[in-house]
């Protein structure tokens, strides 16, 4: 087994008590208390994660606006300054190599962040595609930046207790410096959870006392356990489960956050094509009816023949629901339509939800 | 963690409780049931089902993963535990009470002689 890799909070976990799993070539907290007790705070107050295996690079110079727009599958040479953008990166054939959120720090300067399992993949992307001019710069900053998600609705008010004031400008899918503890650490109202929060890039050496200090101020330590069910209630994909580079944007149902109609965009021939096309499958959300949980790679039946599989499935603990994700010819992906699911040795009955499953009362 | 010195157990980390020369109430244990993190779903056989030793009589479910119950001993089931269909939480709040499974009628009590121990089962831990 190679040596696996740890984000510079991993000290931090092993003392706290959390318990440790690899992820994606990562030594990472999976848990710290129960997952339940984890959503919950996330739900009701407010939890925090290391995602600091998550990806970070910097791209910059005269032509970062147009480079980036060609490789995002949105325009954000007109994405005005210290705001964010969700998105997919695809091949030229259209498949999506990771989603991503792109945020404009600058005029001339953007950041990108990736995967933590395809944090190669995007920069050997990235670097493929960038012009050879000297018009475009790009840093991975993720060794030299490490990155704490701060989630829950009290999120804002225990950051407030150790960040400074530029904090309450920060609207969500914005992203600004805010001052910690004599720091300036860039502070994105992004999250994978939905709810309100924020994704904060400390330095990898102040990183671990920024952390202490959310603890201190109450925030729950939390891991990847009890993320991947938030994330999956709010219905965000996981790439590696919910989309690779044999599935389309459009087939991923992330229809709205592509725009294939611009020349210089890499695939949008492809893309264009699809679209126009359409397609003959489709991700759909489902709840079991019967008693039984879903799991990735499940087979998805109408009763008799495989008709598909599911890609995300657990129980919703918010919910209190059964809920997964999968894909299913499109034929079957109307709110409402019966599947069923092979669970094991038995035929589970499904149906299919509108998404999210869950979102936030409007605060 | 705690191992009561009243129960037998498995290495597959089962508990049994004697009740009388030829009932056990079996769940599992603590360890188990950490290690399973957040139970969400006890699949139990029916009250008349016949179970063998080492024979899987039913199916755990956390969030984190599935696995398979293994019973300790020969014999058929007397009860299930129906409260584990609603709260199966009860196993990691208590494995040894109210997160029992099965409540079996020993074919042959001679078996309970092979298994282990508290102290036993806890040097077992140890080794793994």
């Amino acid at each position: 087994m190679s040596q696996l890799l740890t984000t510079p909070l991993h000290r931090t976990h092993v003392s706290m008590g959390a318990r440790m799993v690899p992820f994606s070539g990562w030594d990472m907290p999976v848990q710290y208390a129960t997952i339940l007790e984890e959503v919950d705070a996330v739900r009701e107050k407010v939890g925090i994660f290391d995602v600091s295996h998550m990806g970070r690079l910097f791209v910059s110079g005269p032509g970062a606006g147009a480079f980036v727009s060609r490789v995002f599958s949105s325009d954000v040479s007109n994405l005005r300054r210290g705001r964010a953008k969700y998105g997919v990166t695809c091949n030229e054939e259209g498949g999506i190599i990771d989603d991503n959120i792109v945020y404009r720090l600058g005029e001339e300067r953007y950041l990108y962040v990736p995967n933590a399992g395809n944090r190669e993949a995007v920069s050997e992307w990235l670097h493929r595609w960038a012009p050879t001019d000297g018009s475009v710069e790009i840093e991975d900053a993720a060794d030299r930046l490490a990155m704490i998600a701060i989630q829950g609705p009290s999120a804002k008010l225990t950051f407030s207790k150790i960040a400074g004031p530029t904090l309450d400008k920060i609207r969500p899918f914005r992203i600004a410096p805010v001052d910690i503890d004599g720091e300036s650490v860039l502070t994105a109202r992004t999250g994978y959870t939905g709810e309100d929060g924020y994704e904060i890039m400390p330095s990898s050496e102040n990183v671990a006392a920024v952390w202490n200090a959310l603890v201190e101020a109450d925030a729950i330590p939390c891991g990847l356990a009890s993320r991947d069910l938030l994330r999956l209630e709010a219905a965000f994909l996981l790439h590696g489960n919910d989309m690779d580079t044999s599935i389309n944007p459009y087939e991923a149902g992330l229809d709205r956050f592509v725009d294939p109609d611009r020349d210089d965009y890499i695939p949008g021939e492809a893309l264009r094509r699809i679209r126009d096309e359409g397609t003959s499958r489709k991700l759909v959300g489902f709840e079991m009816v019967g008693r039984g949980i879903a799991r990735h790679g499940y087979d998805i039946t109408d009763g008799k023949e495989k008709i598909g599989e599911v890609s995300s499935g657990s129980v919703s603990f918010t919910l209190d629901k059964n809920i997964g994700l999968g894909y299913v010819p499109t034929g079957f992906s109307a709110v409402g339509t019966q599947l069923w699911i092979q669970i094991r040795r038995r035929s589970i009955e499904a149906v299919v939800r509108p998404l999210p499953f869950y979102s936030r009362r409007a605060s | 963690m705690n191992y009561p010195d009243d129960l037998k157990y498995t290495k597959e980390h089962e508990w049994l409780r004697i009740e009388s020369e030829t009932t056990v109430v079996v769940g599992i244990t603590e360890y188990a049931a950490d290690e399973l993190g957040d139970v969400v779903f006890v699949e139990l056989p029916d009250v008349g089902a016949a179970v063998s030793a080492m024979g899987v009589f039913g199916e755990i479910e956390s969030v984190k993963a599935v696995s398979e119950l293994y019973s300790p001993v020969d014999g058929t089931v007397v009860e299930r535990n129906e409260e584990l269909d609603d709260t199966p939480e009860l196993v990691n709040d208590l494995a040894y009470g109210d997160g029992w499974m099965i409540k079996i009628e020993l074919s042959d009590p001679s078996q309970l002689d092979g298994l282990m121990s508290a102290a036993d089962y806890q040097q077992f831990l140890a080794t793994l």
